[in-house]
């Protein structure tokens, strides 16, 4: 079968997209940020006096600006101000907004302004913010947002833990005490910025009474909640529109300038831009960086009879998604086996650092360090084989690793042992070269709540609509086969309009994997009642029993004859006009009352040679499993697999975002490195395995982060074996990898 | 105030003249996005390190980010809305097309300028050529594999139409 291109392509390859970024409005007012210059400190008065007195400059806004509104957002825990309020806790807060006729006159403005500050001492990691009588970042209760984390909110506070996870089942001292082998690892995973290559910004203002915005955000609808809470309108008053998202990967996930923006419309009354540069986005939202050590008991045949896992995120000043980010990272952090003892202890901790929020794997990367770094080191005690022991010890389809949650909806020793075939493992490698890999198991597809809307014209052609959005993942495309196969009608026929609190039907998120199956669900379902429609009307029209009326294909086929889909509408509304339409709704009932709705399998791997003089990385061949259930098109499913590993890839041996101080010492794309093209390995296979087990349309399930998830662990395996010294941190620089070979001596 | 002085100036802007009244602080991108809507330019980094507003100035690749406007008087600038004819797109957009070498396509117009200036100069570049040449594009959705298979694609539908 050929698979079509996307159908974002051709507008992508002639400059004809459109994203957020490239929206302006007849009278809009363009701005710049006054950042916070210090750490942590009472805001001591913002004189904007010299400002004003720029030409162009309109307004100058402060916190104390918007005390008529409610001038905080966050989605779990609102604690956010919009601008800081009376104190600022880290360096590059957001002080004050200055709005100004061109972006000239906005910078100068933005500059001419003053700040006074009375500096607090500040806590810049999880050790000092949990150490005795640190100083406290947040004092008082916000008021609860997301219910489901009422322990994020026991105000006022005592010290400076954001949340707090404890899970566990069986008895993991027990267990312990008569393990053969006790295997102990401790890891650290680095601060991280997404790199969504188009910045923030978002265009904002107020018309018929409504507030509408333009934003670069994977999930207008909770972004649309943010906002109707700041101004007190009703959600119905708020229209959050996304385009064309110029990158996601879970950084565009929750509100971020979009007040901003409004706020500026809400002050001036004009149309208000907020964009930020590549520097601005890394003080805006950034990863969560990971301590984790877990301890896990073997017996001597290899069988994981215990796990205990201590996890601390850092996650900066303001809460964003932190506590589901922790509460994620827990529910992943003792691996896809068989296991009857099971213990979590996890924090995410406020400190003076840029905010950070979900980032593709959302804390499976973090804590996949950590628990397949310990599969191998196991597997080096006990003598066996690290692909073997995984063998032993990974969840069977069908059985149920995690109490209370869906049955493993996947063959992970097939997926292993795909991944083990294309990486060569057991063949001999040269000196100095290495093979690593890992397997993951995410609770992904977040809450199953998606609806979408699908109609037939009276030509005949369909259009969809969702409130997902187009990041580059292919949902569009995806989208538009599921519908065209439903409705059997060719896919030049089918259109699709996306994410508009408006004008498209309401979707949780974009995120957590979930677009193909959920969406694809809800979109599945519309199809089946449209054609049921279809069917009813065609009775009503000419008659015949119900049972020999049939609609498929483009056709409806009874007794008298066939009808187009077309000719339904128009003879049933007397003319060409007319419309019939389907809503599909997807909620957590039937096959979707378990939850995670799937479990995102993440299997990956890659094969290194070290520089013996340097230490330098260099990854020889890349391969990736994607166990989806069905892959709706094979392509995109591999692009956004290898896609994935390459993030892991650059969170395993370049990426870092470093403090010294209270100042972040790289915040910009020259000393934050990326991966390059010359980066990548030359070898790269990327395997789909097609199963049918998953909820979705076809008995596909989702993917697009999962293979990322062990690339870290995988990475540092590989470099482990390659220099005979297991790494206890990335990324795997030169330098570091320089002195694991001078303490092996290898 | 400096910053508001202008300057006129006369580029030929994907084969058309253009006259236009300038502030002298204005970048390349800045005119390209906010004067002429070619949207097409993106700004990321500003720093000249991920090339999505690479534009050819007389068939030089620059960083139309930190390039002045004013520098282009007299001069031609080529942006990706410049390269297909009508409805057909130029043998390079169809190449990235066609190997699925863009998601969410933020980066997709720098790196297909970047193609066109490595194949003026290099009709059948290797793999090692390629990566060299796009060391100032960066791309965070694909992992490059599929862009280094569209520019030989290309590579291979100019030659032949060449030929």
């Amino acid at each position: 079968m050929r698979y079509p291109t996307r159908l974002d392509a051709v507008p992508k390859v002639t400059g004809k997209a459109r994203y957020a970024v490239d929206f302006a409005a007849h009278g809009m007012l363009f701005s710049a940020l006054v950042r916070s210059e210090r750490g942590h400190a009472i805001l001591g008065g913002v004189d904007a006096e010299a400002a004003l007195s720029v030409k162009g400059v309109v307004a100058v806004i402060t916190g104390e600006d918007l005390a008529p509104l409610f001038p905080r957002y966050g989605h779990i825990v609102a604690d956010h101000p919009i601008l800081a309020i009376g104190k600022v806790r880290y360096l590059g807060e957001p002080v004050a907004l200055v709005v100004a006729e061109d972006r000239y006159s906005a910078h100068d403005g933005a500059e001419a302004v003053e700040v006074l500050y009375q500096d607090l001492p500040t806590v810049m990691n999880p050790d000092q913010a949990l150490a005795d009588g640190a100083p406290l970042l947040h004092t008082t209760d916000y008021g609860v947002g997301d219910r489901s984390f009422s322990e994020a909110h026991s105000e006022p506070r005592s010290d400076n833990v954001c949340h707090r996870v404890d899970l566990h089942w069986g008895d993991v001292e027990q267990a312990m005490s008569r393990a053969d082998h006790v295997v102990e690892t401790s890891t650290s995973y680095p601060m991280l910025y997404g790199y969504a290559m188009e910045p923030y910004n978002a265009l904002a203002h107020f018309e018929d009474g409504y507030l509408k915005v333009i934003t670069t955000a994977q999930h207008p609808f909770m972004v649309r909640d943010d906002l109707a809470r700041v101004f007190s309108l009703p959600l119905s008053h708020v229209r959050v529109t996304s385009p064309y998202v110029g990158g996601g990967y879970g950084t565009k996930s929750y509100t971020k300038v979009e007040p901003l923006a409004a706020v500026g419309a809400w002050y001036t009354g004009r149309p208000v831009k907020v964009e930020f540069d590549a520097t601005g986005s890394i003080l805006t939202t950034r990863a969560d960086s990971a301590r984790v050590t877990i301890r896990s008991g073997f017996s001597s045949d290899g069988r994981l009879l215990a796990r205990d896992v201590d996890l601390i995120l850092d996650t900066g000043a303001y809460a964003d998604n932190g506590p589901l980010v922790l509460s994620k990272a827990s529910n992943r952090s003792f691996g896809p086996y068989r296991n009857p003892n099971v213990r979590v202890r996890g924090r995410a901790v406020y400190t003076n650092t840029v905010p950070s929020s979900s980032y593709r794997g959302f804390g499976a990367p973090q804590v996949s360090l950590a628990s397949e770094l310990n599969m191998d080191q196991a597997a080096e005690v006990l003598r066996i084989d690290p692909g073997e022991l995984r063998r032993r010890n990974l969840i069977p389809p069908g059985e149920r690793h995690y109490p209370g949650k869906r049955p493993m909806d996947a063959d992970l020793a097939a997926d292993l042992d795909l991944l083990l075939e294309g990486l060569g493992w057991g063949k001999p490698t040269p000196e100095r070269h290495g093979i690593g890999f890992g397997v993951t198991a995410s609770d992904a597809g977040a809450f199953p709540v998606s609806t979408a809307t699908v109609k037939i014209l009276p030509d005949g052609s369909a259009l969809l609509s969702t409130g997902s959005s187009e990041m580059g993942q292919g949902s569009r495309t995806a989208l538009s086969l599921i519908a065209s196969r439903e409705l059997g009608i060719p896919l030049e026929r089918v259109a699709i309009s996306q994410s508009d609190t408006h004008a498209t039907p309401y979707e949780r998120t974009s995120g957590a994997s979930r677009t193909t199956t959920l969406v694809g669900l809800a979109i599945q379902r519309a199809c089946l009642q449209l054609l049921a429609r279809l069917e009813e009307v065609a009775v009503e029209l000419k008659g015949g029993p119900p049972t020999e009326v049939k609609a498929a294909e483009g056709t409806v086929v009874g007794p008298w004859g066939d009808l187009s889909y077309g000719e339904v509408v128009q003879e049933w509304f007397g003319g060409q006009l007319g419309e019939l339409s389907a809503t599909g709704v997807v909620r957590r009932a039937g096959d979707l009352a378990e939850l995670p709705p799937f479990w995102e399998i993440g299997a990956s791997g890659v094969k290194v040679r070290v520089d013996p003089d340097t230490g330098q990385v260099f990854p020889l061949r890349m391969v990736t499993v994607a166990d989806v259930g069905h892959a709706i098109h094979p392509e995109m499913l591999k692009g956004q697999d290898v896609g994935a590993a390459t993030q892991g890839l650059g969170a395993a041996l370049f990426e870092e975002l470093v403090y010294d101080g209270p100042q972040l010492v790289n915040p910009n794309l020259v000393e934050y490195r990326v991966p390059r093209a010359k980066d990548m390995p030359g070898e790269i296979v990327s395997i789909v395995a097609e199963r049918g087990d998953g909820v979705g349309p076809y008995g596909a399930k989702g993917g697009g982060e999962g293979t990322l998830n062990p690339m870290g662990a995988a990475t540092a395996a590989a470099v482990a074996r390659a220099v005979g010294r297991w790494p206890d941190r990335l990324p795997l620089t030169p330098e570091r990898v320089w002195r694991l070979m001078r303490e092996s001596g290898r | 105030m400096i910053g508001l002085d202008t300057v006129e100036i006369a580029p030929r802007i994907n084969g058309r003249e253009t006259v236009l009244e300038v502030p002298v602080r204005m970048t390349l991108a800045e005119m390209l996005r906010d004067r002429l809507g070619l949207y097409g330019v993106k700004v990321s980094c500003e720093m000249q390190v991920c090339g999505v507003c690479t534009v050819l100035v007389d068939g030089q690749p620059v960083s139309s980010c930190t390039f002045l406007a004013a520098d282009t008087d007299g001069r031609r600038v080529l942006t990706v809305e410049g390269l297909a004819e009508g409805d057909r797109l130029h043998p390079i957009q169809q190449a990235f097309v066609d190997r699925f070498a863009l998601q969410c396509g933020f980066c997709t117009p720098g790196f297909i300028m970047m193609t066109k200036h490595l194949l003026e100069r290099s009709p059948l570049p290797d793999r090692e050529e390629i990566v060299e040449h796009f060391d100032g594009n960066l791309c965070r959705c694909t992992g490059y594999a599929p862009i280094i298979e569209a520019v030989q694609d290309a590579a291979g539908r100019l030659g032949r139409r060449g030929s």
